[in-house]
């Protein structure tokens, strides 16, 4: 399964992506798009949702519009169409017109069968999105993710990312990226367990999370359940520090696309999308004052403090309180 | 006298150690060095090694005080710790070595450049030696300040107390010695502090002077915390820099080195496994070396950001002394209008925090980050 989501360079016009996986269809949904983007900058996107639907919708969107340019079009949830729906695309599909990229996502299921046949007679590029549900598929899928980052990664520490977050397929393509983001270098069993601690499923980022959130409750459940496991304070503190320094450079950088912050920022796009949904309710000073805290914390978790894990509670407080009072 | 003739601005000690070469009744077998970085203790050191060697005293002239103050000297050793720590395993070499009588000189003198970094079991382990003083064996320790060394140590040496020098001794060594030109000689001693090694650096390497000029330029830089946040990654950015600048062609001309002494063939692919090994250990100190010395660097980099703070009470105050700025007066008098001298203290404190914080093993970007938050100038 190591190449399914790879996508060539030039996108065909009719594109399915077929399969339950949401993380894979989303992945090559956004690729697909993204080289459309590559190839025409101005392309216009229109996404069409199988609930909210409305009869000849397709149609309308599909034709050549006033002001000419390319246009992508992408259908959510074939595997829930309505017979509408459906009629509307095996129409498209009759004569497809110029300038126009279809991208059809479906989940599983017969229903929309002849529209997939259709699909594939006509030759659409198949992305496939299979479940991934065995620990082997994790680990193929975690391998897979540092081979197209170009970064090498050894078995082991594949195999401890996948014990330590393998439950959820979303959380654990978000700590390869991070890995990715946040060290050099090959990845292996001792990087991946500084940064998540073994077989617990309390790390840093949930700390930090929950943290920025503001839910105090959780954050010093996870902290105390990290610490009672033998996870080491130190690394919770530097992820701490990385995710309030990433808020603040986010909230700092203004509008604008995430992937454009994303490389003046250094950071990787679904890292400012997050930095940007986690902003609501935090001001400047807000974030400046838990940095603070957390700069504290460090010096009294590297021997400066006779208490290390209370410093990094105490932190940790300050971050939610911080927080509620910029919600209330 | 000659051999004197480096260590600037410090009559009282050299008084003490020249009376200790004319003088048997006033020598001893154990001396502890202490000044602030910069202040000349290993320059110190040395000239006193060339003085207890040389026939007349320290002429500064004959074969004896050239070699001992270059270092080649057959019966000087200089132990300087490029990591961050002089192991145990090191002393107790230093110590053999101490047992042995002078093979050519009257001396044999062995000098710790870094005092301060004995690990415990080090520091152990050359307690015995001085202890046991060996007749024509003197030990000269060098520390930033007596608190520096480890009590034991302290009290089985006899302490010489080096001054910062004056800006105008520093920079007429850097015309004298090393052929600067005055009015640079003077930017560089003053930019300083007073501190020689780093003098000679500005006055010599411009990258060194436009990276010192970015740091200053901070202070009038921050106003929002994104800035702050910036500024924090500029200050570990230009540290690094400079750490690089140092250490890239060193760490290649070592590894050439060890190459060719072990006969190893540069272009091959992949290296027999004793080659290996050896050149992983070198890889291990050289990065060790780098730690070090990039958090030296930041920490430069902070005094020198503290020094314009510095400037700053002294505009506020009207107190008659010369800026170690004066080259980048703007910036000072821009702190200094902005910010009332009760800001100014709390910016200071918050270098000083920073410093320690670092010094404690810190992520340097984290606790530059805290810091550069109090710097912020009033929107
Ligand atoms: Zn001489």
């Amino acid at each position: 399964m190591s190449d399914l989501v790879e996508v060539q360079r030039r996108v065909p016009p009719l594109v399915l992506i077929a399969g339950p996986e949401q993380v894979l269809a989303e992945r090559g949904l956004g690729e697909v798009l993204e080289s459309v983007r590559e190839r025409t900058p101005d392309v216009e996107v229109i996404r069409l949702h199988a609930a909210t639907y409305e009869p000849g919708e397709l149609t309308v969107h599909a034709s050549p519009s006033l002001f000419g340019g390319d246009k992508a079009v992408v259908v959510h949830d074939l595997d829930e169409a309505t017979d509408e729906l459906q009629q509307d695309l095996l129409a498209y599909l009759a004569a497809p017109p110029d300038d126009v990229t279809l991208v059809v996502v479906h989940k599983g299921g017969n229903r929309g069968k002849k529209v997939l046949d259709t699909l594939k007679k006509a030759r659409a590029r198949v992305i496939d999105a299979p479940a991934i549900k065995t620990d082997r598929d994790k680990a193929d899928f975690a391998m897979n993710e540092f081979r197209r980052a170009k970064r090498r990664a050894t078995g082991e520490a594949v195999q401890a990312l996948v014990d330590a977050i393998g439950k959820d397929l979303r959380e654990l393509a978000s700590a390869c990226q991070q890995l990715i983001a946040d060290t050099t270098g090959v990845i292996d069993e001792q990087v991946v367990l500084t940064y998540h601690g073994g077989k617990v499923e309390a790390t840093g980022f949930k700390v930090a999370d929950a943290a920025v959130a503001g839910d105090a409750g959780e954050a010093l459940r996870l902290l105390r359940h990290a610490i009672a496991v033998g996870v080491d304070p130190v690394p919770i503190v530097a992820v701490l520090a990385q995710q309030i320094r990433q808020l603040i450079k986010v909230g700092s950088a203004g509008r604008g696309r995430s992937a454009d912050l994303a490389r003046d920022l250094g950071m990787a796009p679904w890292q400012v999308d997050k930095a940007r949904r986690s902003l609501q309710g935090w001001t400047a000073e807000a974030l400046a004052r838990s940095l603070r805290a957390v700069a504290a914390a460090d010096f009294e978790v590297k021997g400066g403090g006779r208490d290390p894990v209370y410093a990094v509670e105490r932190a940790v407080l300050t971050i939610t309180r911080e927080k509620a009072e910029g919600d209330r | 006298m000659s051999v004197w003739r480096d260590v600037i601005g410090q009559e009282p000690a050299v008084t003490t150690l020249s009376r200790a070469v004319e003088d048997p009744a006033s020598m001893t077998h154990a001396w502890l060095l202490t000044g602030p970085p910069g202040s000349g203790r290993s320059v110190a050191a040395r000239a006193f090694a060339a003085a207890l060697q040389c026939p007349v005293n320290g002429c500064g002239q004959c074969r004896e005080c050239r070699t001992a103050a270059d270092g080649t000297h057959a019966d000087v050793d200089v132990i300087a710790t490029e990591g961050l720590s002089i192991k145990v395993e090191q002393a107790r070499d230093l110590v053999a070595l101490a047992a042995h009588r002078p093979s050519v000189g009257t001396w044999r003198v062995i000098i710790v450049e870094d005092a301060d970094r004995l690990t415990e079991r080090a520091a152990d382990a050359l307690l015995k030696a001085l202890e046991e003083p060996v007749p024509r064996t003197v030990w000269m320790l060098c520390a930033p300040s007596v608190e520096d060394v480890i009590i034991t140590i302290r009290s089985r040496s006899r302490h010489v107390r080096l001054r910062t020098p004056s800006v105008e001794s520093v920079a007429d060594l850097l015309v004298r010695r090393d052929g600067v030109d005055p009015p640079m000689a003077m930017y560089a001693a003053r930019a300083a502090q007073s501190h020689v090694g780093l003098a000679r650096r500005l006055a010599r390497d411009e990258n060194a002077r436009i990276r010192r000029h970015d740091v200053i330029t901070l202070a009038s830089k921050i106003r929002t915390v994104g800035d702050a946040i910036d500024a924090a990654a500029d200050l570990s950015t230009i540290a690094t820099e400079e750490s690089q600048a140092s250490s890239a062609e060193r760490d290649a001309a070592e590894k050439a080195r060890l190459m060719e002494v072990l006969g190893a063939d540069p272009s091959a692919r992949t290296q027999p496994p004793h080659i290996r090994s050896q050149l992983s250990s070198l890889e291990k100190e050289q990065k060790a070396r780098a730690t070090r010395f990039s958090r030296d660097m930041v920490d430069r980099a902070l005094v020198d950001l503290l020094s314009v703070y510095r400037d700053a009470l002294v505009l506020r105050t009207g107190a008659p002394t010369a800026l170690v700025n004066e080259d980048s007066r703007n910036v000072v008098q821009q702190v200094a209008q902005v910010l009332s001298s009760e800001r100014v203290l709390v910016a200071m404190d918050a270098i000083g925090t920073a410093r320690e914080r670092i010094a404690a093993n810190v992520q340097p970007l984290l606790a530059l980050e805290a810091m550069a938050l109090d710097l912020r100038l009033p929107r």
